[in-house]
């Protein structure tokens, strides 16, 4: 087709005038004939911006970067050169405010860095306490917590779904799943008093005992939910314009994937099969019969598939935690870290002054050093506690799954257009807070 | 703590040379009623407060029904800045230009202790201690996070000062300016002296245990 | 189950040989079974390896600050061990300030399903710089980042040691740092009209955003009315 020889002028004013202050007008392509030509023009027609890339700049403050996330892409045309991630807007200090509280205060910390999984970084936390003071739970604290954290899954992952269809631009999953996430929520609320930041564990045990009737709620709801995600896959995952937008996006070999220290779904999307719950396990994970779902391509689709099936497997986790669920006390029967009952510690001698050096002091572990990490969500989620013997840790880490995964970022939009840059940054499902903390 | 209020902020005074009556006050009612209806949020959301938000404004609590379910994410369509969450000081800027990048006439919503003092837990190095001092908040809404209701709470509290605006109050559009030697909208000095070593955020106790 | 995934029931473990995994139960303090590799580690690096400590069922090999870009290397390429996944690089700082600064490495083999932790001091008061394992794992690319951040170990051979979780013209010091104080070394509102002043965003070529830069090719009665004050929406 002709081609025409225009200068077209970028002049991006912000008040809809141009520079000689006529109303701007957005130059409609045509040829020498005067007839305007069809959208579909090659790019042939504007030689003058070939070769030249320009710079764009997604966040902190965008609906889609899941947090406070800044992009800085380089872009020719529309699709990406280089990605330049920055972050750290919303480090908050949790490493550093972790040398001045006590181990059980240091729990709520845990809810508010990953704020999607709190239950599970509870336990996460708790598990690495407890190897660091040398405790064994109760077989009860222990089928409580794989049911926190099976729980605290589907509702990351549920979070997860729902924003991701918003970014690719479904909106009604969102509203289907986040009904969900309120029975959980409603749930959590009865069982420990907190709808997100729970603070459910404690070292040792946990903050609280279900309630009664409370594993006939969790019965209903295993048995409902699948229902609705049913809904949600039959929405999506056949979906042409899904399927279109989500298949071939920022594919990572397994070999890249496990030398990016990727981890979670995004490693088993691209195909290796680690799970910390298979390979390295805790809380007798061992014993409970369920799959990981490994996927083959590591792009996008594969990563939702991976994430749909992990909720299906953490229902059936569930059903048979539920089962198995022993009755006997909650929390160890260890004076240096469970506060006494009441009952006792205002009556007997003994009791009191327990009660009074853990709240005052905090239970201190010997001197040592643990790192324990579980399956979060988002990945492999450690926590590495270094003791002195005092009640306060020297070093608190934090081994945040979302920060390893993100810094791959670059790698995998590399020659993606920019709405793929939003499908990709989506479906890593990083959570600042646990990235900056 | 926060800002003193405005001059006339309650106080309704008769001035018979003003050009107030009957259809003013009407007109008042009328342009407060649409704005405070239909108040466009703009969800300045980073952590966990941003997710009680997104709850809010899903079905059960649904937000819709105060005319908020058209986030804006844009700052130049929005009317309320919902600051969602802990502000480190990294991100203090950004917060104070996207602020300045709202029209005329805006409100401020601190949701959630971070929002509204920094929070106990964060008094550290990295951490703003209240917005506040960044930009002008009309409301705050106490939690961690605050309970949806505690937020719509929050958002009929700062419905009802919209109601009580009067046109004839031209104070109430001037941009709120921050003082140009410090940036800031509460006096340094006054920031310090409300920050010291307070309580337990430092040390555990008092004794030091 | 759909018939996309591999249903994968004992994770990626290779050797026949590797146990079945189970939770730990009743780990020991001290005294512990050693990961081996720490033997391998003895065996292939000698005076490299300065002690071996086991504890709480975990194995942590203390090595030579200078020989860790080498013995990490070995221990990912090498067919017995096979290191192939970095879990995480910290550094931990004891209250006690004569004791040195310990950087430390979480290495996992997948295949054999280990886990070790190598640890390099660092004195005070010599520099505090040990090799990068950036060209052995990506992943290490924002970890040693945050490492410089919050502690000011510098990596030798990483390509791009910028600040990452401050900004990069933070100029309290490292946070992580037992002498820098909890809540920073200036007042609140010192704080707060420094990263006013730097603003960090505005770094980068986007000078069709900025209404100022282009003032000057403004027609002239907007400038005026901009400059009387009108705003926009009113």
């Amino acid at each position: 087709m002709a081609t025409t020889n225009r200068t077209i002028d970028v002049a991006l004013s912000t008040t809809g005038l141009d520079s000689q202050g006529r109303p701007q007008r957005v130059p409609l392509a045509t040829d020498q004939a005067g007839n305007v030509v069809p959208l579909t023009a090659t790019p042939a027609l504007e030689p003058e911006l070939e070769g030249e890339h320009m710079l764009i700049n997604i966040g902190p403050q965008h609906p889609a970067t899941h947090g406070v996330l800044r992009l800085v892409l380089e872009l020719d045309g529309e699709t990406v050169v280089r990605c330049i991630p920055h972050i750290g807007y919303l480090h908050c200090g949790f490493e550093k405010t972790g040398e001045y509280r006590q181990y059980n205060q240091l729990i709520p910390y845990t809810d508010r860095e990953d704020y999607l999984n709190s239950p599970g970084n509870n336990v996460a936390f708790a598990l690495g306490a407890e190897r660091l003071f040398g405790i064994e739970i109760t077989e009860r604290c222990k089928v409580l917590r794989v049911i926190a954290s099976e729980l605290s899954r589907i509702i990351s992952h549920c979070v997860w779904l729902g924003t991701f269809c918003i970014d690719i631009g479904a909106f009604t999953p969102f509203l289907w799943i986040f009904q969900q996430r309120e029975r959980v929520y409603t749930m959590l609320e009865s069982w420990i008093g907190a709808r997100l930041t729970t603070s459910l564990t404690r070292v040792g045990g946990m903050g609280a005992d279900i309630p009664d009737g409370w594993t006939d709620d969790l019965a209903n709801f295993v048995r409902t939910f699948p229902k609705v995600l049913g809904e949600c896959e039959t929405m999506l995952t056949k979906n042409a314009i899904w399927v279109g937008r989500t298949v071939g996006l920022g594919a990572m070999s397994p070999e890249e994937a496990l030398n990016y220290g990727l981890s979670g779904p995004l490693l088993r999307a691209s195909g290796v099969a680690y799970d910390v719950r298979k390979d390295f396990p805790y809380l007798d994970y061992e014993t409970y019969d369920f799959d990981i779902p490994v996927g083959q391509a590591g792009d996008v689709y594969d990563r939702y598939l991976v994430r749909v099936e992990e909720m299906k497997q953490s229902v059936r986790i569930l059903e048979q935690a539920l089962k198995r669920l022993p009755d006997g006390p909650v929390n160890v029967d260890d004076h240096r870290v469970i506060l006494p009952p009441k009952s006792k510690a205002t009556s007997d001698m003994e009791s009191m002054i327990h009660h009074f050096k853990q709240v005052m002091e905090g239970p201190r572990p010997p001197i040592g050093e643990a790192y324990v990490a579980v399956e979060s969500p988002k990945g492999e989620k450690g926590y590495y506690m270094v003791s002195d013997g005092t009640s306060k840790p020297v070093r608190w880490r934090i081994r945040p799954p979302s920060f390893v995964n993100l810094s791959a970022i670059p790698k995998m939009v590399e020659g993606h257009l920019l709405s793929d840059v939003i499908a990709i940054n989506a479906s890593i499902d990083i959570v600042m807070g646990e990235i900056d903390r | 703590m926060g800002l003193s209020p405005r001059p006339d902020a309650n106080v309704v005074t008769v001035d018979p040379q003003s050009q107030e009556s009957w259809v003013t006050t009407r007109l008042d009612f009328l342009v407060n009623w649409g704005r405070a209806n239909s108040l466009w949020p703009m969800p300045f959301g980073t952590a966990c407060c941003a997710i009680e938000f997104m709850a809010t404004a899903a079905s059960k609590f649904d937000l819709a029904r105060f005319g908020m379910e058209r986030m804006s994410f844009s700052p130049r369509q929005a009317d309320v800045l919902i600051c969602a969450g802990r502000v480190p000081f990294k991100l203090a800027p950004v917060i104070r230009r996207i602020w300045q990048q709202m029209p005329q006439p805006k409100w401020a919503i601190a949701m959630g202790a971070c929002a509204s003092t920094g929070n106990g837990i964060f008094d550290n190095y990295a951490v703003v201690q209240g917005i506040d001092t960044i930009i002008p908040v009309d409301v705050y809404v106490p939690g961690c996070p605050p309970r949806p209701e505690g937020l719509m709470y929050g958002i009929m509290m700062l419905q009802k000062k919209v109601m009580s605006e009067r046109m004839a109050d031209k104070s109430l559009r001037n941009e709120m300016e921050p003082d140009p030697r410090s940036q800031l909208y509460i006096a340094p000095a006054l920031i310090d002296e409300v920050s010291e070593n307070f309580g337990n955020s430092v040390h555990q106790t008092r004794s030091g245990l | 189950m759909s018939g996309t995934f591999l249903p994968v029931l004992a994770g990626h473990a290779e050797s026949t040989d590797v146990a079945a995994p189970a939770t730990p139960r009743n780990v020991p303090y001290h005294g512990g079974a050693a990961n081996p590799t720490a033997d391998a580690l003895r065996a292939q690096f000698g005076e490299a390896i300065h002690r071996v400590d086991v504890v709480w069922g975990e194995t942590t090999v203390f090595v030579d600050r200078m020989q860790v870009g080498a013995i990490v290397r070995w221990l990912h390429d090498d067919a017995q061990q096979r290191y192939d996944y970095c879990s995480d690089i910290t550094a931990v700082e004891y209250r006690d300030l004569e004791r040195p600064i310990e950087v430390v490495w979480h290495l996992r083999s997948i295949p054999f399903r280990r886990f070790i932790r190598l640890k390099a001091l660092l004195a005070k008061g010599q520099p505090f710089v040990v090799p990068s394992v950036y060209d052995i794992y990506r992943g290490a690319d924002w970890l040693e980042r945050e490492c410089y951040d919050m502690f000011g170990i510098r990596f030798e051979g990483h390509p791009d040691l910028r600040r990452l979780l401050m900004w990069e013209q933070y100029k309290e010091g490292y946070p992580l740092r037992k002498d820098f104080p909890l809540r920073g070394r200036f007042s609140r509102s010192e704080q707060l009209r420094q990263i006013l002043s730097q603003n960090p965003e505005a770094k980068y070529s986007m000078e069709e955003l900025n209404v100022l830069e282009a003032f000057d090719e403004l027609p002239a009665d907007m400038r005026q009315r901009l400059g009387k004050g009108e705003r926009v929406g009113e």
